[in-house]
């Protein structure tokens, strides 16, 4: 097996702002590769230069055994890009949209007709197909999108935050568009800011920050690390709030955190829903009231906070995020 | 999905994804109607406004003025509507359509020669109808009716080399607003000019830039195949004096502005 993504020392610099600060990262074939982090980490970035669209300053990056920067036609042979925005034509219908891509691929006019039409048909779009794309849903705009990256058939998939602004059903239905592609042999890169989305979808997740991998591995592995789930309790009045974390503080791994505004303490628990009732115990005993009490997975936050042992800063989205 | 069947298939070649992208971009103008209602009226209407509202102001020596006005108004019309081909040039790479274009495997410059070409397409359209609308309001070739169409073509010629401008002016504003400002710089270069009004009524420093500027050339050359004997005693040149250099301008400007736009687009 080789790797369909080699990445040593990557570095990107727009004028002042450092995108890429050598970053390194292996996507094995026959995997999906989540990228985690927050705005301005360097995601997007590294997309667009394994799809080409930028160049490296410095370091290698080898994709599905391409160099990028010697071979890069090769190197768009073999991926299909799906980005930040759906990048569909609004006054072309859903079929004609993949036909465009897929005739663009190299396709004749038969085989592209053929294509298209095995594409709306996985992606459930196949009653849709001949409406304007203009009259779709965002949801159903983003599996078009997604659809268009898949249509030329290319050995790597790469996915920039492909739920972003999706309501929570469409974001369900993206996933599962996106796992019944992967059975099919697809290989994926995708971005995302949201732990439970690489969860959902990746067999291996690398966290960047600041241009940088911070850590990598599978989601279990890194949940290990991360140790766990959380607790986090709702109080109905903020008086409570320091007597609640003094109980949680004896729950598990300790070192609750409280924020004041919305009135909840969280602490990290190994031992999921044991850490739940022990948590809920304790404040029943102590007789604080309670809003709400739930087990939940870190956020992105917490993740951060658990493997470099500082919070996310508040990135300032960067050109390149934006661009 | 396999590896083979990825690798093997053959590219496609420049003229089937310039036309692939071309399609796309007409079909765009014609599915939208704010877009087709645009390129077909805006340019006739402007057209009626200075045929009747200048037209009884200005005189010129020996002519109608909407014989004066007609060349001068259709030979600087894609100065505005490539205003429209920075904006959706501009669009598309704001909206992401360009980064999937350019992650495609094909010719980089097939892009923007479908963007060129399509916009010309549209442009010819809008232009054709002006001149049936002008025909309606009284103008009329004093030339021979191939003399008339070797005009057109001339028209069309320059359209096509302007929207390798504008596509580059789409590229570097990066996004739709500042392309709709950036082409504001079309204005002096419409109205200093021949087409509106005889250069020679204008201060001595502005008729300095207007004599010399391309779209005065390009004017005078439309002006002279459409006005046909009388030609001569307006311009003081035959048409072929003018119609050499307009073709030279057009050459010029795409020598310089295609290249431009490919390295822009290029590097992203």
């Amino acid at each position: 097996m080789t790797a369909t993504i080699e990445a040593h020392g990557l570095k990107k610099r727009f004028g002042k702002t450092i995108a890429l600060d050598g970053l390194d990262l292996v996507a094995d074939s026959g995997q999906v590769v989540a990228v985690l982090g927050p705005n301005g980490a360097g995601k997007t970035t590294f997309v667009r230069a394994v799809a080409t669209l930028l160049r490296p300053d410095e370091g290698s990056l080898r994709v599905a055994g391409h160099d990028v920067r010697e071979d890069s036609g090769a190197v768009r042979r073999a991926i299909g890009l799906a980005g930040q925005f759906a990048a569909v034509e609004p006054a072309m219908t859903g079929r004609e949209n993949l036909e465009m891509v897929a005739r663009l691929f190299g396709h004749g006019r038969r085989s592209a007709k053929s294509s298209a039409a095995a594409v709306l048909e996985q992606l459930g779009l196949a009653d849709a197909g001949d409406r304007l794309a203009r009259t779709y849903s965002g949801g159903m705009r983003r599996r078009l999108d997604l659809g268009a990256s898949l249509v030329g058939a290319p050995r790597l998939l790469l996915l920039d935050e492909p739920t972003t602004g999706l309501d929570p059903r469409s974001r369900i239905e993206l996933w599962d568009a996106i796992r019944t592609l992967v059975e099919g042999g697809t290989d994926v890169l995708l971005t995302t800011q949201h732990l439970d989305e690489a969860d959902q979808l990746a067999s291996h997740v690398v966290i960047v920050d600041h241009g940088r991998a911070v850590a990598a591995g599978s989601p279990t592995e890194l949940k290990r690390r991360i140790g766990g789930d959380v607790v986090e309790l709702h109080v109905r009045d903020g008086a409570d709030l320091a007597r609640a974390a003094e109980l949680l503080a004896r729950v598990d791994q300790g070192a609750p955190r409280i924020d004041v505004p919305t009135r909840r303490v969280s602490v990290r628990v190994d031992a999921g829903s044991d850490g739940l009732m022990t948590a809920l115990r304790s404040v029943e005993d102590a007789r604080i009231e309670i809003e709400d009490i739930a087990l939940r997975q870190p956020n992105l936050d917490e993740v951060f906070l658990a493997l470099t042992a500082q919070p996310t800063e508040s990135h300032e989205p960067i050109a390149a995020d934006a661009a | 999905m396999t590896t083979i069947a990825s690798t093997e298939r053959r590219n496609a070649g420049l003229a089937t994804s310039t036309l692939t992208v071309a399609r796309r971009a007409l079909l765009r103008y014609l599915r939208t109607p704010q877009l087709i209602v645009l390129a077909t009226i805006q340019m006739s209407l402007f057209f009626l406004i200075y045929r009747y509202m200048f037209g009884g102001a200005i005189h010129i020596a020996g002519m109608d003025y909407v014989d004066f006005l007609v060349p001068g108004f259709i030979a600087t019309g894609v100065l505005f509507s490539g205003i429209g081909t920075a904006t959706a040039t501009a669009e598309d790479l704001e909206q992401g359509f360009t980064d999937r274009l350019r992650s495609l495997p094909i010719p980089r410059s097939s892009v923007l020669a479908a963007r060129a070409l399509a916009d010309t397409a549209i442009f010819a359209w809008s232009t054709a109808f002006t001149a049936a609308i002008a025909f309606a309001v009284g103008f009329h070739l004093h030339g021979s009716a191939l003399d008339g169409l070797a005009a057109f073509g001339l028209v069309i010629a320059f359209g096509f080399a302007f929207e390798w401008l504008f596509i580059t002016l789409g590229l570097f504003a990066g996004n739709a607003q500042a392309a709709q400002g950036m082409g504001m710089i079309v204005f002096p270069f419409a109205f200093v000019s021949s087409a509106y009004v005889p250069v020679d009524s204008m201060p001595g420093w502005l008729q300095l830039f207007a004599e010399n500027q391309p779209l005065t050339y390009m004017v005078d050359a439309v002006r002279a195949l459409t006005l046909g004997p009388d030609a001569d005693a307006l311009l003081g040149h035959p048409a072929s004096y003018f119609v050499v250099r307009a073709l030279v301008w057009t050459l010029a400007i795409v020598a310089v502005a295609l290249p431009v736009a490919v390295v822009k687009y290029r590097r992203g």
